[in-house]
């Protein structure tokens, strides 16, 4: 059966600044993530597989890459005569979606037309794989006003305005601290809430009449007390990208075979567009350890500790440590690279070396010659 | 009305390929998986596409639920147009009774209405049991160009296989004289590939005639090329030259996946603008674990290799667990060898499970009688109990229990 009265909102463009190279020729949910994904298959994956046929994808700026990527929404079973994917771009210009509250304001209409009763709002910046099916029971076991999704672990350095809970012992949120000076570990807002849609509706006018526009200061801090808000804790894997180095470490943690198994839940699967790579090829003397390759690679030299995206070739007498390679770049033979994010479509010459470290992985942009 | 297509291309894809065994029990041939990612009829679809044609229709009988719902609407060949594209033909009742396909050509016959609304100058004649890249267009072209009423693709085979094939006897201006089946002695090494182009109009009367000639076969190779050819009609060899492989038998099948991992074999299945054309399943990347030996070897995505695997094709979702050996193999989906088994000169289809330890196939230099070595199959969905040997040249179709 599909159609549970649920729809999504994806917020495609934020927090580019974090990782500003991966974004300089896209916007965050269109950054490569694990061999052949892009960062918004997961929220989109996720709402699709949770039984949400209708999701808005608000995007602000840029968005070629990421218009490319979903298309008509196929690969999500989202290209549909009811509901289906909405590309919601700014109307006029980019000023009205400055900030959370006046971009939901610009798409007013879009909330106001939809006849879903929920919401679900997410980020692209967060890559998990969790039912939302989950969160609307736990809701409505609450009789909630709104939830919010969190997780408890030591906040991401960087990460912007983080909002971390407090709750009584049935999970109501009794306390909301905003950019607070929390050591440790706590229970930090993932970005993504379950609400009612009218509600939506109303809170969002409350702030524009207020011109109070900040979502988590005006809606979740202002209004926590005066409804019932409650959280519900996410346990899975679920890394924030907020700079090179942990979406560099995002990428390798996929080596650990439990967080394949979670993200890549097999009856919650993570679609993507399809490219219509033949298997990879794993040629003589080749030798690969340790590492997550998609279809359409050409492997000849050693690979050791690596994402290699589709397309990719390593030449012979190449050795590739501790990188992550994004779609079609081609490093000639004997080359050696180490702890190196490689854009796509990069070409990397014959007899190179470049090394990086573990908290500090060079990054080498998009179409370059090395 | 329909848009007129010029060329309408239809593929047979009824045969059960009994000579697969196991294998095609339950699917059709051109259903069965190939090169790690694609089904057999991947090829003549794309291949159509990639020649501009437009309209397909695909003639099922035997198992075809696999085959349909693979084929479904043509989407992942850009075979879903408005108006043509892909059509699957199953055989139908009719106000006189209901027939089955007897026979290529009354296969065609039963389908002429499908064909004549696109109004088409040329009907090109496909099968579903090849491995190859050929642009039909250039065929069409040199059709065109001899005036032609038929011209079959033929390809240059050495004169020992030649007796295998349907052997065409051309003058030297391409022209066919003679026809002979699987010849005892062969006077040229012109084999036919079962690829058809007529003019419409010719094959249409044709194919009414042959319905009402009492004891034809309602056979291409039988009943209508032998009969255009009596009539005098201007029939054409077009010569081919590229890869092409019949998959109809275990030891060609295992071989044409073995092609792919020859680099001097000439099939680039990602050439651009002539791609092979597939549905994808949605799975992660594949992975290869830190004790894992791969060489020489097509895998694709959802795999899992923790053991060691040399010239062998791993289609996707296959597991190769720890201390695991495959060689010279072809693995078909979600098939898993668990630790310590070794599985060589083996297809092992989808879903099955190779027990621990077990033993599949064996190299050939370790058979001192020849003729009893052979690629081993092992059948879907089973379960090869730990410590089982299976024999080279075997072919099994049912659990077999492990040995305690």
């Amino acid at each position: 059966m599909r159609g549970n009265n649920i729809m999504g909102i994806i917020f495609s463009n934020l927090h580019e600044d974090l990782v500003s190279e991966l974004t300089e020729v896209r916007i965050m949910g269109a950054v490569p993530f694990g061999g052949k994904y892009r960062l918004i298959d997961f929220p989109l994956s996720n709402m699709v597989n949770s039984g949400i046929n209708k999701v808005g994808v608000i995007t602000k700026s840029n968005y070629q890459s990421i218009m490319d990527h979903i298309g008509t929404g196929k690969a999500w079973d989202l290209s549909r005569k009811q509901g289906g994917l909405f590309m919601l771009p700014p109307f006029t210009n980019t000023n009205e979606y400055s900030n959370r509250v006046t971009t939901l304001n610009s798409i007013r209409p879009f909330l106001i037309n939809s006849t879903e009763e929920y919401v679900v709002i997410s980020d692209c910046d967060t890559i998990c794989n969790i039912d939302y099916q989950d969160v609307c029971s736990k809701h409505l076991e609450n009789n909630a006003d709104i939830t919010l999704v969190y997780k408890r672990d030591v906040i991401p350095a960087k990460l912007h305005d983080p909002a971390v809970f407090s709750f009584d012992t049935k999970g109501k949120v009794i306390d909301v601290l905003i950019d607070s000076n929390v050591t440790g570990s706590c229970s930090f807002y993932m970005n993504m809430m379950f609400i009612k849609r009218e509600l939506l509706i109303e809170l969002i006018d409350k702030c524009i009449s207020k011109n109070t526009l900040n979502f988590k200061r005006d809606i979740i801090q202002g209004e926590y007390k005066n409804l019932n808000v409650y959280g519900y804790e996410f346990k899975g894997f679920s890394p924030v990208i907020t700079s090179m180095s942990n979406y560099f470490n995002a990428n390798m943690a996929l080596m650990d075979p439990e967080v394949r198994e979670d993200l890549f839940n097999s009856s919650r699967p993570i679609y993507t567009k399809v490219r219509d790579d033949m298997p990879t090829k794993y040629g003589l003397g080749s030798s690969v350890k340790n590492s997550l390759i998609a279809n359409g690679c050409f492997i000849e030299g050693e690979v050791e500790n690596c994402i290699l995206f589709k397309g990719v070739h390593i030449g012979k007498g190449t050795k590739v440590s501790n990188c992550v390679i994004m779609q079609d770049t081609k490093i000639g033979t004997d080359s050696s690279l180490s702890y190196v994010i490689v854009d796509k479509d990069v070409v990397i010459k014959n007899e190179r070396t470049l090394m990086g470290f573990l908290s500090y992985p060079v990054y080498i942009s998009k179409g370059s010659v090395v | 009305m329909y848009p007129k297509q010029e060329v309408v291309a239809m593929l047979l894809a009824g045969g059960q390929g009994s000579r697969l065994g196991v294998l095609t029990r339950k699917i059709a041939k051109p259903a069965v998986p190939f090169g790690g990612k694609y089904r057999i009829i991947d090829f003549p679809l794309s291949n159509c596409v990639n020649s501009g044609i437009e309209a397909v229709g695909v003639l099922t009988q035997y198992q075809p639920l696999v085959l349909n719902e693979y084929i479904g609407n043509g989407q992942p060949w850009d075979l879903d147009s408005n108006s043509s594209g892909v059509r699957v033909l199953s055989p139908y009742e009719k106000i006189k009774g209901a027939d089955w396909y007897s026979g290529t050509a009354n296969a065609i016959y039963q389908n002429i209405t499908y064909i004549d609304r696109y109004r088409p100058d040329y009907v090109v004649i496909l099968s579903g049991d090849h491995i190859y890249k050929m642009d039909y267009s250039s065929m069409i072209a040199a059709h065109k160009a001899n005036n032609a009423d038929c011209t079959i693709a033929v390809i240059d085979v050495p004169m020992a296989e030649a007796s295998r094939f349907g052997i065409m006897n051309t003058n030297p201006d391409g022209s066919i004289y003679e026809f002979e089946e699987k010849p005892e002695h062969p006077k040229s090494t012109n084999a036919s590939m079962g690829i058809y182009v007529f003019s419409w109009d010719k094959l249409r009367k044709y194919l009414i005639e042959d319905e009402e000639t009492e004891g034809s076969h309602h056979d291409f190779g039988k009943d209508i090329l032998p009969k255009m050819l009596a009539d005098g009609q201007r029939m054409f060899a077009y010569e081919f030259e590229g890869y092409w492989k019949d998959v109809g038998t275990i030891d060609s099948l295992w071989e044409a996946n073995m092609d792919l991992l020859d680099p001097n074999v000439p099939l680039d299945l990602m050439e651009e603008g002539w791609k092979i054309y597939s549905r994808n399943p949605v799975v992660p990347p594949q992975y290869i674990a830190e004790g894992a030996e791969v060489q020489n070897s097509l895998i694709a995505d959802g795999c899992s290799i923790s053991g060691s695997v040399d010239f062998s094709v791993l289609f996707s979702n296959v597991v190769v667990k720890p201390g695991a050996v495959v060689q010279d193999s072809i693995i078909m989906p979600g098939s898993v060898i668990e630790e310590g088994a070794v599985v060589q000169y083996a297809i092992v289809s989808e879903n099955t499970v190779i027990g621990k330890n077990a033993v599949v196939g064996a190299r050939p230099e370790t058979i001192v009688d020849k003729d009893q070595w052979g690629i081993a199959v092992i059948g879907d969905n089973l379960v090869i109990g730990e410590g089982v040997k299976i024999e080279p040249k075997a072919m099994i179709s049912e659990n077999v229990e492990g040995v305690k």
